[in-house]
Order: C-alpha cells, then structure tokens, then sequence
C-alpha cells in the first residue's frame, strides 16, 4: 500500500508515453495533477480517473493511479457508478468542451445537481481537437472551422454558468499555464464533497492556437483575470486598484478603481462563495467591459448524493434486517401442495 | 380455426397423466419441465386430452377441467385488479394457471373507447398449464367497447357476462355499435349472463356512504364476487388484501368487501339461465412443496437480488423508466436492504453506463430496459465488451421498430442482442422461456458475466414481464454459489491476463494497491494491456474476445428436445416465451401421430454446442417467432439447415390452433431444399 506522505510528483506518473501535440496546455494541467496528488495525502490505489473521449480524455492514462477511459460524453455515468459502488474511491473525471457540453451535457448537467462526490475538471479550448479542428459548443460565433467554413453560427455556451445553472455546490476556473493556482484550485475541488467543477482554460496550439491569450498572455493578464478569495475584496489590475463594485440593487457589477471618483476599498464588493447570485455574476464576466473571473466562484457544500445513498440503503438495513432471500420469494401469497 | 361449441364442455378433459410445471431450483442444468416431457412422451398416447366428460361434485357443481376467463372493461375499470386478485385466489385453490395481461399503453384512454379497452385472461386447470388460453371461455365484459373489442375471440357457446347498466346510448356510440348488441341477437350465438351491475353495486356499497362515482369503482370487485362464487372461489385472500390495502379507509375497505359479497351472493341466489352453472375445477397434481405466483418482471428482479447474495457482492441497478421493464426497477428499489442500490439514470445510456462504472468497481452492475433503450446502450455495451466487465442487462422486449408498441409483446430483438453494436462484438445472450425462469437466467447472468468477464444479456419479452404463473419455490440454501475471484497480486500483473481456460481476463478492482491500471474502449495489447494500433494484435484481440464468448458454450447444457424424438420429420424450434404455445401445438400434432419434435432454445448466444447436429438430424425445421424470421436467420446462418420461419408479428402470443395447423401443413409438404425468406 502508498504511504501517503512518501508520494512525490513522479510516483503518479505513469509508464505511459504521453502523447498530447507539443505545446498543448494539457501537459501543464496533467504536471499541476502530478504535483498537487502528493499534498491531497490520498494513495494511488484509492484515486480512480474517469474520462470520456477527445484530446483531455487521454489524461487517466498517463497517471498511475486507476483510470478508466471510457465512451464519448458519458464520464459522469460512470464516474457515479464508480463512485456508488465504491464510495471510498477518490474519483476525479476529466472531460472537455465537446465531452462534456456537446454529447455528454445531459449527463454533466445531472451528476451536478445530483451532487455525486466527484472532482469533474472541464478542459475549455473552445475546439473539438481529436476530431481534427470543428467548431465546439464554448466556440464564440463566427469561428472559421472545417465545419464552418463561413463562421459558426450558434451561440457558445458558458461551461461555469452551465454548472451554477445546474446547481452545481463548487463551481470554479483555472488557467491551463498557471500551475501553481491550477494546483490550489484542485486541492479546493478534493476538499469539496460533493460535485466539484472546475472550469480549466487550455489552448489548443494546433487548432485553436492563441484562443485564450487576451485573458492569460503575460503582458495583459493582471488587467483581464480577477482572481477572487472568499472573504477578499473583489481587486484587480496592476496595482490591485481596480475592483467590482455591486451596483445599487445588486442586480449587476461595474468595474471602479479605487482612489479615483471617491471610491474607497470599502466599495469593492467582497467575494462570498456561498454567494449563488454573486457566483452568477462572477461566471458571466467577459471581456472587454470587464476581467474574466478566476479562482473557486462558488461553494456552498450541500450532502452529497452517494453519501445520502450510503444513508439510505443503511437505513433500509436498521428497519428491515439484512434481506433474507427465502422470506422475500415467500412474500405475499404463498401456498403448499401436500 | 376451428369453432368450437360449448366451449365449457368441450374443454373439459380428464388426464390420464398430469405434468410438472415447475423449473427444477438449478436451472439451467436439469429443468423439470423438461425432464417431465419424457414422462409425457411415454404417457402421450394414453392421453385422453380431448376426450369431453362432464360430471357433478358433491354440491352440484359441474366439473371442469380447464377454463379460461377473460375479464374486459375501461382501462379504469380496474381489470388488471381483479384479474389478480382472482389469479391468485386461484393459485390458492390449487390450480395451475397463465396469466395473459394486455393494456393499452394510455395510461387512462377516454373512457368508452375501443382502444382503452384493458383486458386480463388467466387460463388455469386441473392439469398443467402453458399459455394463457387462445380463446376465452368466459368474457367479462364491462362495457360496449369491451364487448366490442373482445367478443370476437370467443366461442360460440362460450359465457358472455356483461354490465348492462354501462350499455347506454352514450358509451354505445363511443364503442361503434349502431344498434345496442344486448338487443340485435349479437349474444345469440353465446350463453350469457346481463345484469345491471352499475345499480347492484350501488346498491350493495349504499350503507358505506360513498359518493356515486367512488361507489362505482367496486363494479370490478362486485363482478370478481359473482365469478368466485360462479368457480367455487374463496373470498377471504381478497378480502384481507382490500383490509391491507385499504388500511387507512377503513369505509373503503368496508365498501368494496361489501360489493365483493353482493356479486358473490347474487350467485348464490339469482336465477342462472339455463347453461350457465355452478362449476368446480379440481386442484391440479403439482408437485409437493410451497408455490407463489410470480411474474416474470418479478422473478428477474428476484433473481439479481438472489444473485448478489450468492456471490457476496453489492448490487447497482442503474435503470430509466421504459414499459414494459419498468417494474423491474420499481422491485428492485424496494429491495435495498438485500445489498441492492437502484440508480434512476437521466437516460438509457447514463443507465447501462453506471453499471459499467459498478462493476468495474468490482460489484455486480446491472440494467434493464426494452428495445429503444437496447438501442441507445449499444455503445456501452460495446464498452463493456472491449473492456471485458462483467455487466447484466435485461431486455425486456416490445413491439418495435422505433417506440413500436409498447405495451405489445414481441421477440424482435434478437439481432440486436447478438449483434447489434459496432465492430466484432460478441456477448452472451440468454432467453427464458416462462416468467419463473426468469429468476434462475438473471441468477445465471451473474453467474456467466463474473466467470467470464463479459457482457450478458437476457432477452425476455412483454408476455414473460407481465404474465404470472405459479412457481415452486427454491430455497436459498439449495442455490449454487456464484464464485467471485478479485485480483490481488500484483505479481506480473497487467489488466488482460487471462485464465487460460474460460480466457477472462483477471478482475481488478480499484482500491488494491499495487494493480492500478487503466482501461478503456481503445483496442488493447494482448501481451501488456497498454494501448495498441498494432494490426495483427487486433486480429488477435477480436479472435480472443469472440473465442471466450463461444466457449461458455461449454459451461451450458446440451440442447434437449422438449418433446418428441432427437431426429424426424419436422423439428418446432422456438424460443422465449412462445414456450408454451408451442409445446401444446405439438404435443396435440404428436398424439395424432405426427413425427413432430418441440426444440427450445435458452441460450441464443453461444448457441448450445450440439445444436447443428440435432437439427441436422430432421427433416423440415419450423421457426415460430414474434418476429420477421430472426431466429430462422441466426440458425441459417450459423448452421446451413433450411430453416423456415412461422412468423406472427401482431403484439401478440402465438395461438396453439394457429401453430398446430401450419405444423399439419408444413409436415404434409414435402422438404424445402431452397427456401427464400421474406
């Protein structure tokens, strides 16, 4: 068995060649797994990765835990029966946009507010990569792709709105480069029970190259990324000056700068996760008006359901008995012939 | 067909010898409705079936030997309940039964039309019974669109009773008749009994203080009253049930007991017309022992649950709602302190996907749905497959294509049980052929999923799900253990060692250190497990995975003939739940002589290992099925014989007469040498 505290980044590495394009953001993400396992304290035998199919559904191979590779969109079903069966089992599914929002987004939408005790990491490049470069459902309109050679016409969907809106209790987004809070935003997600998003922003060099760059490029990242922590003031900007002040009534946000105008630190709306509305608010900022939020947006923990399984097949056991197979095939009418 | 005259009398028949019904506890090794047919075989000619005899009991009750009761009203009327209260009164007395539910798929047509018309008929008798009756000998009738729909199946001479206070001008209109049919000699071909049933039970449930409307529902438990009294039936099973039922409205309760025994004394004391008696069927010579009536949706859910008791292993039960499996789910929802979870999935594929995601995990994961739903799980299934996970699935069939009809019983998923996925995908495909068997087939799908880490599937159909028989019932003890071995040596390890022997490969379950490992639905590498485009590893993998599916032929039984000799003129080969139908067609060919053999096969997929040679062994091969010649395929394609389809494609069960003619008809012809199918 692992000792847990002995594990270090290289005994979750599998001996598996990995096989993603040079350059794509999923080396960074797998690496920031890597690292952060070893301070989760959990062992390589209770940690299972399920996935779907597509570029970031190659990621259970490469780690030397258990890993389950499955069929297109359908990670979360098995994830939950992984999770039903075997409570125990730390059980992370890694999916994409396509996987998880185009064919499999009736089931992302139901292992959210049923709330299974998965960590779910959503790799969001805004392509479809293994299929060769199609347009995906977070693709903004008017993506030249080999399907839509005249711009895409339908409206992208926002993968942490999607969440909050299916009742997500943890909703959070990372940035594919920036492992170190990549790495503290999958710690949060373990600590978590329940269903845990974390929405993760990767380019796809090949087919989408430079996709995200005006969010996370050096050069502008501390104007378009907001970076929130419960119970911290909503700053960004160079100098942290800038901040989001909840307009009067609550009903939206505007960016003010703290200093200019008589706005002092005290205007700035302070992050709290447990805050539905504000995690609304926070998942839909966009660019240019406003930064793009990043960090846990929302957790507010409610019992997870295969821990109310657990409860509810115990409790059938405290007021039944164990099943007893003979009574239960002479339940009800029965009759002898002599 | 044939019509028959006093049906009553003309059924009755006296035995010499009287059958087993009952599968013996370790099916599918030794069946005793198999073993049995020996003994009818030697009995056969002694067999007097047809013989009518008509005698009195003691208290002047006319002896009958089999009847069939069809009970016919609005799919409000509370048909389905009053057939099974009086199925299992009738088990209770003692006679052997089939039960043959068949409901529109509204769940409350507009009441008065021909298509909410809920039907029920139970076939029970002194001697074994296998179908549920072609025709009834007695309809109950609730009103004009259940005359309607209905009178046409029965005899002349067959007992019509019906609810004259439902035939008003209205509801005739509703049904389609221009003329009342109580008044234009339509019945004249029939005994019948008319009576106003809508007043009577008003009248009977007046002292209760119910309201008209709710007075009126009892019509169905005051006409169950009559028929108990009419077939010598003890009330009280009833009668406690309402009591259980009704537990918290006691003037419920009160109110349909007192409606019950309002029909029952109106036996007792009105006049009957002149052929219409008082009758008695004597108990049929079951084997010793303790019965139940069990349907086969039941029998299914029993059996998982049984089989996650006999290889100590949790059970996930990942389902969505679809008729008629359904009630599968419902059982096992309920059985959650025998080690069963139930997952309502959000869809088919999210449901056959969490059983994967169970047994991968290492307990028993199942699911169940019907044909559109098979459909959609085909990718799964594939997964499965690929992954080699031990995995159940129950297919309970219905009419198709596309959602079909669901209520409708059909076998028309054969094909897309032995084959219907992509690539080279074999599994195991298991059909039972009565509703108890299903309990043994869902205990032997563990069995075989587990042993050979593998898919299975077993096919039964809407007329299993729904229809019940009686059941002797096994104990626990004296069911197999169902051996489970998990992985836990790391020692050379990779995911696709196999066992030499049955080629599954090791089950290694997340959670034991030192065997992490990870699958998936991409072709894997023989020698290692990792991931391989190599091509003659293909080749090889999709060999393997074919060879260890036809290999658990081994593990199966023999096919036996069910009745008749192991080479002749003309085998029947039949399949699930036409069991019946066609062991009385042939055993009524056969005693006329005719060189006819019943074959019925269990396991589709392998198919038994001496099949071939004993179809070999006759001359015509006759394939009844519920569908458009799937099995007469399977059976050229795999083995060359000229097998020709008998095909009913009609959401209904085979009739006995249909199958006895074309039977006559086939083996007056000479062979067919070529034989294009249609």
């Amino acid at each position: 068995m692992d000792t847990p505290n002995k594990l270090t980044q290289k005994d979750f590495v599998s001996d598996q060649e990995v096989r993603w394009c040079p350059g794509c953001g999923d080396y960074a993400i797998l690496a920031a797994m890597q690292r952060t396992l070893p301070k989760l304290g959990v062992t390589r035998e209770n940690t299972v990765f399920v996935s779907g199919i597509g570029c970031s559904s190659r990621f259970p191979y490469y780690m030397s835990t258990y890993g389950f590779h499955t069929i297109h969109g359908r990670a979360p079903a098995i994830a939950s029966g992984v999770k039903l069966a075997n409570p125990h089992l730390d059980v992370w599914m890694v999916t994409g946009d396509g996987d998880g929002l185009s064919i499999g987004g009736n089931h992302l939408l139901h292992v959210l507010r049923r709330n299974v005790d998965l960590q779910i990491l959503m790799f969001n490049n805004r392509i479809y990569g293994l299929t060769k470069g199609q347009y995906s459902p977070t693709s903004l309109v008017g993506q030249k792709t080999p399907s839509t050679p005249l711009g895409s016409l339908d409206m992208p969907v926002n993968p942490c709105l999607f969440a909050l809106g299916a009742n997500a209790r943890f909703v959070a987004r990372g940035i594919d480069t920036s492992t170190t809070t990549l790495g503290d935003l999958f710690v949060a997600a373990h600590g978590h029970r329940g269903a845990s998003f974390v929405e993760v922003l990767q380019n796809c060099p090949v087919f989408n190259d430079g996709e995200w760059d005006n969010v996370t490029m050096r050069d502008v990242a501390s104007e378009h990324q907001l970076w929130v922590e419960h119970g911290k003031p909503l700053l960004f900007g160079k100098d942290k000056t800038k901040g989001l002040r909840l307009a009067p009534g609550g009903s939206h946000v505007e960016v003010v700068t703290v200093g200019e105008g008589g706005v002092t630190l005290a205007d700035v709306a302070v992050h709290d996760q447990t805050n539905r509305t504000l995690a609304f608010l926070l998942a839909q900022l966009a660019l240019p008006n406003f930064p793009m939020a990043f960090g846990v947006l929302y957790c507010d923990p409610m019992p997870s359901y295969d821990s109310a399984v657990v409860a509810q097949n115990a409790a059938a056991v405290e007021k039944s008995g164990a099943g007893d197979i003979d009574r239960l095939l002479r339940s009800g009418h029965t009759w002898r012939v002599e | 067909m044939a019509l028959r005259v006093g049906a009553l009398v003309q059924r009755t028949r006296m035995r010499a010898t009287v059958e087993a019904v009952t599968i013996a506890m370790h099916w599918p090794h030794t069946s005793a409705r198999a073993a049995c047919c020996d003994a009818a075989r030697a009995n056969e000619k002694a067999d007097p079936m047809d013989t009518p005899v008509r005698s009195k009991d003691a208290d002047g009750r006319e002896i009958l030997d089999s009847v069939v009761i069809r009970f016919a009203g609005d799919s409000g009327d509370g048909m389905q309940l009053a057939g099974m209260q009086f199925t299992q009164t009738t088990a209770v007395a003692g006679n052997d039964l089939a039960t043959f539910p068949d409901f529109p798929a509204e769940i409350r047509a507009p009441a008065g039309t021909t298509f909410g018309v809920s039907g029920f008929q139970i076939h029970f008798a002194s001697h074994d019974v296998l179908t549920p009756g072609d025709e009834p000998d007695v309809l109950v009738a609730m009103n004009p669109a259940a005359l309607k729909v209905n009178l046409r199946d029965v005899p002349k001479g067959g007992l019509v009773i019906v609810n004259t206070g439902a035939f008003t001008p209205q509801n005739l209109k509703k049904a389609g008749y221009d003329k009342n049919p109580l008044e234009d000699g339509t019945l004249d071909p029939y005994r019948k009994l008319e009576i106003d049933v809508s007043r009577l039970v008003l009248a009977a449930v007046e002292p209760h203080g119910l309201g008209t409307k709710e007075a009126l529902r009892a019509k169905n438990l005051w006409t169950l009253g009559l028929l108990y009294w009419l077939f010598g039936r003890d009330r009280t099973p009833t009668i406690d049930w309402l009591k259980r039922k009704f537990a918290k409205r006691p003037d419920l309760a009160e109110a349909n007991i007192a409606a019950l025994n309002a029909g029952h004394v109106y036996g007792e004391t009105a006049e009957l017309p002149t052929g219409v008696a008082a009758y008695k069927i004597p108990k049929a010579d079951l084997p010793k022992g303790e019965y139940r009536n069990i349907t086969g949706n039941e029998a299914l859910a029993w059996g998982l649950a049984t089989a996650g008791r006999l290889a100590d292993l949790p059970v996930l039960y990942g389902s969505y709602p679809i008729t008629p499996a359904s009630s599968v789910l419902h059982s096992l929802a309920g059985l959650k302190h025998y080690g069963v979870t139930t997952f309502q999935a959000e869809d088919e594929i999210a449901a056959i996907c969490s059983a994967i995601g169970a047994a991968y995990a290492g307990i028993i994961g199942a699911t169940a749905t019907s044909g559109p739903g098979m459909a959609l799980k085909g990718e799964a299934m594939g997964l499965a497959i690929m992954t080699e996970l031990p995995l159940v699935i129950f297919d309970v069939q219905r009419a198709g294509p596309s959602t079909g009809m669901p209520t409708k019983t059909e076998q028309s998923d054969l094909f897309q049980a032995v084959w219907g996925r992509n690539g080279d995908a074999p599994l195991v495909v298991l059909a039972p052929a009565t509703p108890s068997e299903c309990f043994h087939f869902a205990i032997e799908a563990v069995r075989l999923a587990i042993k050979y880490m593998t898919p299975v599937i077993v096919l039964s159909d809407g007329y299993i799900a729904n229809g019940a028989e009686p059941w002797s019932i096994p104990k626990y003890a004296d069911l197999p253990k169902i051996p489970v071995h998990f992985r836990t040596d790391p020692a050379g390890f990779h995911p696709f060692l196999r066992d030499p022997e049955t080629l599954a490969r090791n089950w290694a379950k997340p959670g034991t250190p030192g065997l992490e490992h990870r699958i998936g639905g991409i072709e894997k590498s023989f020698g290692s497990g990792h991931i391989s485009y190599d091509p003659d590893n293909h080749e090889k993998m999709t060999k393997v995975r074919a060879q260890k599916v036809l290999g658990v032929a081994k593990d199966l039984p023999q096919q036996k003939v069910e009745i008749g000799n192991d080479r002749g003129a003309l085998a029947v080969v039949g399949w699930g739940s036409t069991y019946g139908s066609i062991h009385q067609a042939v055993r009524r060919c056969r005693r006329d002589g005719l060189d006819v053999s019943h074959i019925h096969i269990r396991h589709l997929w392998p198919l038994p290992e001496n099949l071939a040679d004993l179809l070999a062994g006759f001359d015509r091969v006759m394939v009844p099925e519920l569908n458009n010649g799937q099995l007469a395929r399977l059976l050229r394609a795999e083995y060359l014989v000229p097998a020709v389809p008998f095909d009913k494609i009609a959401g209904m069960p085979f009739r006995v007469a249909e199958l006895e003619q074309e039977i006559r008809t086939r083996i007056a012809a000479p062979p067919v040498k070529t034989h294009r199918l249609s």
